[in-house]
């Protein structure tokens, strides 16, 4: 594979699609859900006709309950967000929605406004932890220093790339929360933090098989431009980088289509993240350490 | 040769053994079958936010420890299966907020479990009438209600109740005794009652529950009780928390509620279940198409990877919920990770000329440091994540860095063992067909 001659192309759709995400989570933003904002969720199913939408909203009107979120699951059921609830406005709640027909309550969630910022504070910090574990892992990793290309610079590199993995599924659920109201709950962060965990693996999986070209061609005293050096590498791990995703998502893929509505949102951004981290490490890490290697020695 | 036969011979009886243990214990409803979480089995769980902004630090301690006796006491008067009562603290850093965290197994009244819980304890204090001193309770240990008559006072009108020893006589120094405070309310009615009724006894009520009946000796105006008696230190410690709660030291609120259906709960649960089952064979396909020989092996050693995690989760023993299920999936894509590295090395030693023994021991070796490292990082999630504290975050990271270890340990012996044991020659056809496969690497 000749890496220098298609290095601009490689960066088009990464580039393309962390732009696309920051404009995405810049204008729309990402939608909290409960866990994390406070608030309530009633899901309740119908026995015999669901009653419409519009009547829902309306009679549960008076109760005074502020924003509210009628939302239609399965055949007979509605999913129902509200503001945080007392015990007595759900009482009023579960009241006034069984006046319109045989209905049973599946699930009722209320989550105070600071037990949710709590998380919150909790979730950046553990973004926080992870990211900084992620540094000094790399830093270990690439702890030898290798010419041609200084090791702080993979370590560089592979934080861009990093970025970018976070940046496409998170794009996504502002671009689906805006469209299609999708929320992001704690396990979203757990899914990224994931991902940072896989994505890290695979761009070093890359990085070491460069440094281990490198090494080769030092010892056997071969001469060998450096891009070809990462075109090799490339060419020589990317059935490696791709199947260990592939499986993954075959997994997900699973968990995804047959697997329990709390984990669907889990198991998607999982996908884009595991996608956008193989295609990363893969088209954006090695062509960007070629590129700043070029430029460097210009 | 024959040792590595051997080996591999004994795992796999070893594997079918733990495979019959997690069998055999599953449904049997005993010790060792699987715990589910709320989200998964129905039930309710209730966060209430304790108020300690009025407890000094040094009575804290044991007034959390005495909140959760008595909500522990009131749950079980619910009839509850497994209930879990316990006190968490929230806050980044876990100097925040106390919380009381209850979970009801199968309740999804929520409205019911709520009032029962939030009820605030009911101390009262009730006069012995005369002549019945000796039949205060009956034979099951509960307070004979006849015998006694109401005197009005009661935990509203306690301030505080504290332990002290001995009641200022010399003699009776080391004697544990109980003194109760009153308001002033408190004071003038127990002044009223005591002058009225020297040498009567008086009994102690919590929640019902006759506590003791001591003799009044004297008339009270001071709104001070010294209660004495025959109790030991502790008991005398225990009587002051239980008098403490009748006026409530610790306020608490309700601060979220959770409770789910059975069925939604089942239907989840059905759902994880066929996801994974789905998934584990669709991967297993994937390997034995693709990497032939070395995937077949995966497969096996991904088998005995997962019969593995299931008896752990019942041994240690780890609750499952949505989350879990879903840690559990995704390691198992994860696990065959560690097999696909061996395999596409495997391939590259061969192509090098190796023999295929030197190559697999070869590839192992150098397949190692990769999956280590991929380990590692995935491992540091795990463990910050464990420490998120949600108590669904935590039963992901639990399942997930559990997965990421035992896969390891799985990939490198079972999977090394199996291949090893099949002793396959690079020269014949067959062991080219079945051992080389996918993308040329050179």
């Amino acid at each position: 594979m000749n890496i220098s001659k298609n290095l601009k192309y490689f960066f088009i759709l990464p580039g393309l699609l962390s732009l696309v995400a920051v404009i995405a989570l810049g204008f729309w933003g990402l939608r909290p859900g409960i866990d994390l904002a406070g608030g309530s969720l009633l899901q309740v199913t119908y026995q015999d006709n669901r009653p419409p939408v519009q009547q829902v909203q309306k009679i549960t009107e008076p109760l005074e309950l502020g924003e509210m979120r009628v939302q239609p699951a399965d055949t007979a059921s509605y999913i129902i967000r509200t503001r945080a609830l007392s015990n007595d406005e759900h009482n009023n709640l579960s009241t006034v929605l069984g006046g319109l027909g045989s209905m049973k309550e599946d699930q009722f969630t209320t989550i105070g406004p600071t037990i949710g910022a709590e998380l919150l504070q909790k979730a950046w910090i553990a973004i926080a932890l992870v990211v900084l574990c992620t540094i000094i892992f790399i830093a270990w990793a690439f702890r030898g220093v290798s010419k041609p290309v200084q090791s702080w610079k993979y370590g560089i590199v592979a934080i861009v790339t990093l970025l970018h993995d976070i940046l496409v599924p998170a794009g996504l659920f502002a671009v689906l929360g805006h469209f299609v109201g999708a929320e992001v709950d704690a396990l979203f962060i757990v899914a990224l933090l994931t991902i940072l965990g896989i994505s890290i693996n695979d761009t070093i999986v890359v990085f070491d098989r460069i440094r281990e070209n490198l090494r080769l061609n030092e010892e056997r005293g071969r001469r060998e431009e450096f891009e070809e050096v990462v075109g090799r590498s490339i060419t020589q791990t990317i059935a490696r980088s791709i199947n260990t995703s592939l499986t993954v998502v075959i997994v997900l893929a699973a968990l995804y289509f047959l697997g329990p509505v709390v984990t669907k949102n889990f198991a998607l951004t999982l996908i884009v993240g595991m996608i956008a981290g193989t295609y990363s490490s893969i088209f954006l890490a090695s062509p960007l350490l070629v590129a700043w290697q070029k430029w460097s020695k210009r | 040769m024959f040792r590595i036969r051997y080996a591999s011979v004994v795992i796999f009886i070893a594997a079918l053994a733990i495979g019959f243990f997690v069998w055999n214990t599953t449904g049997a409803d005993g010790r060792f079958d699987f715990k589910l979480g709320l989200d998964l089995s129905g039930g309710t769980h209730l966060v209430y936010d304790i108020d300690t902004s009025h407890a000094s630090s040094a009575d804290r301690a044991d007034a959390l420890v005495a909140l959760t006796q008595v909500i522990e006491r009131r749950v079980n008067a619910f009839g509850v299966g497994e209930p879990v009562v316990q006190i968490e603290q929230g806050g980044a850093l876990g100097t925040g907020q106390y919380r009381l965290v209850v979970e009801l197994p199968g309740i999804t009244d929520t409205q019911a479990a709520i009032k029962s819980i939030g009820e605030t304890p009911l101390l009262e204090f009730k006069l012995v009438k005369a002549g019945q001193e000796g039949n205060l309770v009956d034979a099951q240990g509960n307070p004979v209600a006849a015998s006694f008559e109401d005197t009005g006072l009661t935990g509203k009108f306690l301030s505080r109740a504290s332990l002290q020893f001995g009641n200022g006589s010399s003699q009776a120094l080391a004697t544990p005794t109980v003194r109760v405070d009153f308001n002033s309310e408190g004071a003038k009615l127990f002044g009223d009652i005591t002058s009225a009724n020297v040498g009567r006894e008086l009994g102690i009520f919590l929640d019902g529950k006759l506590l003791s009946a001591p003799v009044i000796q004297d008339k009270i105006t001071d709104g001070t009780a010294i209660i004495s008696g025959n109790f030991s230190a502790e008991a005398a410690r225990d009587m002051v928390r239980n008098l403490n709660l009748g006026a409530l030291p610790l306020p608490i609120a309700l601060e979220s509620t959770q409770s789910i259906g059975a069925t939604l709960g089942a239907d989840a649960l059905r759902a994880g279940l066929v996801a994974g089952l789905i998934g584990f064979l669709a991967l297993s396909l994937f390997m034995l198409l693709w990497y032939r020989l070395p995937g077949l092996v995966a497969v096996v050693s991904l088998c005995i990877y997962c019969v593995l995690m299931l008896a752990i989760f019942k041994l240690i023993p780890v609750v499952l919920t949505s989350a879990g299920i879903a840690g559990f999936i995704l390691s198992v894509g994860l696990a065959v990770d560690a097999n696909v590295l061996i395999a596409e090395r495997l391939k590259e030693e061969l192509a090098a000329g190796k023999k295929a023994q030197d190559a697999i021991r070869e590839g192992f070796a150098r397949a190692w440091l990769a999956i280590r490292d991929s380990n590692t990082a995935h491992i540091i999630a795990a463990v910050i994540l464990f420490w998120f504290a949600s108590s669904l975050i935590k039963g992901f990271a639990l399942v997930f860095g559990l997965g990421v270890v035992v896969s390891m340990l799985t990939a490198i012996t079972v999977s090394r063992t199996f291949i090893l044991a099949l002793g396959l020659d690079e020269q014949s056809r067959i062991g080219r067909f079945l051992m080389l496969s996918g993308f040329k690497s050179h």
